[in-house]
């Protein structure tokens, strides 16, 4: 291999430099190669996915200032393009959509014709993806891409999409990754993987697809100088880092703890609105509704998001299973972090700590658990 | 098979629910086809007696030759739907609970003497056994025809009970009350507007009246500190359409009890 090979051909695991002045040609690399290209944008007074086509569409200067219950929206000192954490969107929107029909079926005479509505969607590149939401995605796949059960919506725009992660630099009040080893350090799950510095982004290949998509832009090798100053600013991410959860024998505490009075207190506080479900990236709840026209010639079956908060939820023949927002919130935290261990080999949680900030009363799941592990019955 | 007959029942009200029929411009045709509107006086000066299949009823019961028409409503119809917020809660006339009528009359009209009037405006659900409530300021016209639907296929009507919360998250709407501190009701509204206030950036003001299992108290404390007013708060639950459905009454009854025990200490 030539020098001008190495440095035209990114290999996998290898770290480039890319020039922020440069970085519009990323984007349109990615519209050109027929990707959609969502990433942090801001709207409704948050740093939401949205549409970006030019790097006027980032939120430079902007950041945000997280605690239980309140999202602020602030200007930065600096100009840095990357500079805040997770907001009420997450991946899951695109790979799972909120509302989706499945498949429809028209009447034949007697009978029934089912037809296949096809996902016309088109693929998608997330730009600025968090580790803890490549951690989440991978929580999803093990739900939606598993070997028996799969779900063709999910799998096709997962295996569609194209992934660029960011490192954090920084933490909010609600982040506590560390607690559940999956941040901040971006470690698998992307394709590029950036870190932001003043002038320029480290580029991490993480896929084929992203050695592929680094060899058409005009990165150059990076110098120490640059490695060591990324690593400070991933580190300041680190040290960022307030929130913890003692995940120390974490699910055996939870379900040992099924009658302890603070599932009553929290209940007190609750208000199964369902928010947390709803900004969680790993909850992935729905129902079914099949939906016709007045003459009942066509019908569509249509999925939405659902959520164990919601009341009618667990209605089976005869009644609702969980009548009290007490049993709800406990559904909710022992799945999170226990049974889901059980049920899927990992925790549920990725510790974004997104249900912390967008719960309307702030209720923290970290000190929830704190609570019970204080005086266990 | 012969069509259902409907008619459509008005108490005090504004009209806008039983209109929502009308509404349905695209489907009105197609539902004449399966449904007999045999009485409906907002459309048709076809005037039929009962029996009724269906009777769509909006409005409260705010006088007694009212509370004496629900009743023979009542038993002229085989299945009987509550439309909006008048109807389901007493709507915005059942302010005049929490006050003295005798001196709202005084106020408004010139010969009082000539009014009469209950001194209270209550659901019909108050009054008569009802078998369907669909709830809204004004009614959504898409659940209307889920209702009607669902009677013609003989099953239970699809309306949600759950906030108006999930279904901002469904949009994508981002939070106004964590990202704005707006004033919001939304997390113990009933869903059936489409979480549209927030989506046009402003906080839920409770038309669909309370969710399943409301946690009300939860949610005016959490307003307090983010320092709104009781008064406003006490405003927002019981001063709007859907002020005397249970839940939001009692909460607001229990703010204005605790208010004026802090006013006489």
């Amino acid at each position: 291999m030539t020098q001008h090979d190495r440095e035209s051909s990114p290999s996998m695991h290898e770290t480039r430099l890319l020039d922020k002045q440069d970085f519009q040609k990323l984007v349109d690399l990615l519209w050109d190669q027929g990707y959609r290209v969502l990433g942090p944008t801001v709207s409704q007074a948050a740093i939401v996915f949205g549409e970006i086509r030019a790097i006027d569409d980032l939120p430079r200067g902007w950041t945000d200032e997280q605690s239980g219950g309140e999202y602020r929206l602030k200007r930065r000192e600096d100009d840095a393009w990357f500079g805040f954490v997770v907001g009420p969107h997450s991946p899951k929107q695109h790979f799972f959509p909120s509302r989706v029909t499945v498949v429809a079926a028209d009447r034949d005479g007697d009978a029934w014709r089912m037809r296949d509505v096809p996902d016309d969607e088109p693929p998608v590149a997330l730009l600025g993806v968090r580790a803890c939401d490549l951690a989440a995605i991978a929580v999803q796949d093990r739900t939606f891409m598993h070997a028996r059960y799969s779900d063709p919506i999910y799998r096709r725009r997962r295996e569609q999409a194209l992934i660029i992660a960011v490192n954090c630099t920084q933490a909010a009040s609600t982040c506590f990754c560390t607690s559940m080893n999956t941040g901040p350090r971006c470690s698998s799950g992307f394709d590029l993987a950036l870190t932001e510095l003043p002038d320029c982004f480290t580029v991490e290949v993480g896929s084929p697809q992203g050695a592929a998509l680094a060899a058409l832009l005009p990165t150059r090798p990076a110098d120490p100088q640059a490695l060591r100053q990324a690593e400070i600013a991933r580190q300041h991410a680190v040290d960022d880092i307030s929130k913890q959860l003692d995940t120390n024998d974490l699910r055996d505490l939870l379900l040992n703890n099924l009658e302890h009075p603070r599932w009553s207190e929290v209940a007190t506080r609750c208000l199964s609105c369902t928010n947390c479900t709803m900004v969680c990236p790993t909850c992935f709840c729905s129902s079914v509704k099949e939906v016709s026209d007045l003459d009942v010639e066509h019908v569509e079956r249509v999925r939405e998001w659902d959520t164990c908060f919601n009341w009618d939820f667990s209605y089976l023949n005869g009644g609702v299973v969980r009548d009290q927002i007490r049993s709800r919130y406990r559904q909710w935290l022992t799945h999170k972090l226990a049974s889901w261990v059980d049920q899927f080999g990992v925790s549920g949680c990725v510790g974004c700590g997104r249900c912390i900030t967008w719960c309307p009363v702030g209720i923290d799941l970290t000190e929830e658990v704190a609570a019970i592990r204080e005086t266990p019955v | 098979m012969p069509r259902p007959r409907l008619a459509v029942f008005k108490f005090a009200s504004c009209d806008g629910c039983q209109l929502s029929l009308l509404s349905l411009e695209d489907e009105l045709a197609a539902l004449a086809d399966k449904i007999d509107i045999v009485f409906f006086l907002e459309a048709s000066s076809r005037v039929e007696p009962g029996p009724y299949d269906i009777a769509l009823v909006e409005g409260s019961i705010t006088t007694a030759d009212d509370a004496q028409r629900i009743r023979q409503v009542r038993r002229d119809a085989e299945f009987l739907v509550t439309i909006g917020a008048c109807a389901t809660a007493g709507g915005i006339q059942a302010l005049r609970n929490w006050a003295d009528c005798d001196e709202f009359l005084a106020t408004v009209y010139a010969s009082p003497q000539y009014i009469q009037t209950l001194a209270t405006s209550t659901p019909i659900a108050s009054h008569v056994a009802v078998d369907f409530e669909l709830r809204g300021c004004p009614i959504n016209k898409q659940q209307l025809l889920e209702v009607l639907q669902s009677l013609l296929a003989g099953r239970r009507p699809r309306t949600p009970v759950h906030s108006v919360c999930l279904e901002c998250k469904r949009r994508g709407t981002v939070c106004v009350m964590v990202a704005q501190g707006t004033p919001c009701l939304g997390p113990i509204t009933h869903d059936g507007c489409g979480a549209l206030c927030p989506s046009f950036d402003r906080g839920c003001y409770g038309c669909f009246g309370p969710s399943q299992q409301p946690n009300a108290a939860s949610l005016t404390a959490q307003l307090r500190l983010l320092h709104v007013d009781t008064r406003t708060t006490i405003r927002g639950l019981r001063g709007s359409f859907n002020g005397f459905s249970p839940e939001f009454r009692s909460e607001g009854d229990r703010l204005a009890a605790e208010q004026s025990g802090d006013q006489s200490t």
